[in-house]
């Protein structure tokens, strides 16, 4: 049940673009067709799952203070966290290039489609922002699981519907600065309104 | 993303020291190239940490130490560096500078480390780092890279300071933490609870947008 709960926040709650405004970057330059928007979408869902278990393990087990025990009891006192960002990062990097390389020999198809997405998925700020957050409110395994694809697939629907409605925009009369970013800025505030009105829903 | 490669002519050796060539280094990302608002880099950060003056402040102050550094240590190894494994070679690089920001507050100022919380961390993935070095540290000297970041991270630095002051006036009556309001009505003014919400900070970023793009008659074509 708690975990429901978790899952239904990280996706609508606590949306990873509109209440932390996480991966804006491809969140704005990937969202002008909904078919390119659905490869960004379903990648970053993919990554997301798989990097912040990863990471948890590395937090848990490697970089918490204490966390080195199970090898010595003298490391009792060490604390690595400081070197949280460069292990997270890493580990990212990792993934995303190991990703590249699976969907690549198994599945060409639809690496033919995700193809630039994968690699830029690395420098997503939606993906380090998860594992951040994953550490900093010490979530246990399976709550770190949902969180990483509640997160992701809050993600997908948000790139999803600015993408459908960017299509629907092209054929509007917008002001001449307003074009492109500027009109994009003022629908996402629109539907981050929206996205408000979930706030207060528990199970 | 959508940078654009910056072809600058071959630098002579006898160059002053602030040329017009380096002063427009630093002079073109503040208005008709703006990181932020022209070449749509950076958003992330630039949106959340903009409820109020301060931590936006100390959040423009590491970004721009971070991209000057990461310029300089890129540039200066830029011929050493596997074109390959480039993107490894920079985040290590971005992610050593950032942690030692993020130590330095925790030290020093710990209460805006909390606040910042994991946003400090995240400028290691503030595409206009990895934008300034893929773009310009990668094949330009030391010197110009210091410039190039500092003139980036400025233009950044104002865009975000901008849309805090709007934010922290409407939302909270108050600038750099001083009640304004109070002060000029007397009296408790009601304040608008939007704009501290995210909501709020999307809705100021495209009007901040509109004028400065019309202001420089820059126009996005689909």
């Amino acid at each position: 049940m708690e975990l429901i709960n978790l899952g239904i926040k990280s996706i609508f709650i606590e949306n990873m673009v509109f209440a932390y405004f996480l991966g804006m970057c491809s969140f704005l330059a990937v969202s002008k067709k909904v078919s390119t928007a659905f490869g960004l979408g379903l990648a970053v869902v993919f990554v997301l799952t798989i990097t912040v278990p990863v990471n948890w393990l590395l937090n848990e087990y490697v970089l918490k203070e204490g966390a080195l025990t199970w090898i010595s009891a003298d490391f009792a006192a060490t604390d690595m966290t400081f070197l949280r960002f460069i292990m997270f990062i890493a580990v990212i990097a990792a993934m995303v290039q190991l990703v590249e390389m699976v969907v690549e020999k198994f599945a060409p198809s639809l690496y033919g489609s995700l193809g630039i997405f994968l690699p830029l998925i690395a420098v997503n700020c939606a993906i380090l922002g998860s594992s951040l957050f994953m550490a900093q409110r010490d979530y246990t395994v399976a709550e770190a699981t949902v969180f990483g694809f509640g997160s992701g697939f809050g993600f997908f629907l948000a790139i999803i519907a600015l993408a459908a409605i960017r299509e629907k925009l092209k054929y509007s009369n917008v002001p001449n600065g307003l074009k492109g970013l500027g009109i994009t800025m003022l629908i996402t505030g629109l539907m981050g309104m929206a996205f408000m009105s979930f706030m207060g829903i528990s199970i | 993303m959508s940078t654009e490669t910056i072809d600058k002519p071959v630098v002579k050796e006898s160059e002053a020291l602030l040329s017009k060539r380096r002063r427009k280094l630093i002079s073109d990302p503040l208005n008709d190239d703006n990181p932020v608002t022209v070449q749509v880099l950076g958003i992330c950060s630039a949106l959340a940490v903009t409820t109020q003056m301060k931590p936006t402040l100390v959040m423009a102050i590491s970004v721009i130490f971070v991209v000057v550094m990461s310029n300089l240590a890129i540039s200066l190894l830029r011929n050493t560096i596997p074109s390959r494994v480039r993107i490894i070679v920079q985040l290590a690089v971005v992610a050593t500078l950032v942690t030692l920001v993020s130590e330095f507050l925790k030290a020093f100022a710990y209460d805006m480390y909390k606040e910042l919380s994991v946003f400090i961390g995240l400028i290691i993935t503030n595409c206009i780092v990895m934008g300034r070095l893929e773009a310009f540290a990668l094949g330009n000297k030391p010197y110009d890279s210091i410039l190039d970041g500092f003139g980036s991270a400025l233009g950044y630095a104002w865009i975000i300071l901008a849309v805090a002051f709007f934010r922290e006036i409407w939302g909270s009556g108050s600038v750099f933490g001083y009640k304004v309001f109070e002060e000029v009505f007397g009296a408790n003014i009601a304040t608008n609870g939007l704009m501290v919400s995210p909501v709020g900070a999307f809705i100021i970023l495209g009007l901040i947008i509109w004028v400065q793009r019309t202001k420089t008659g820059y126009v996005e074509h689909n």
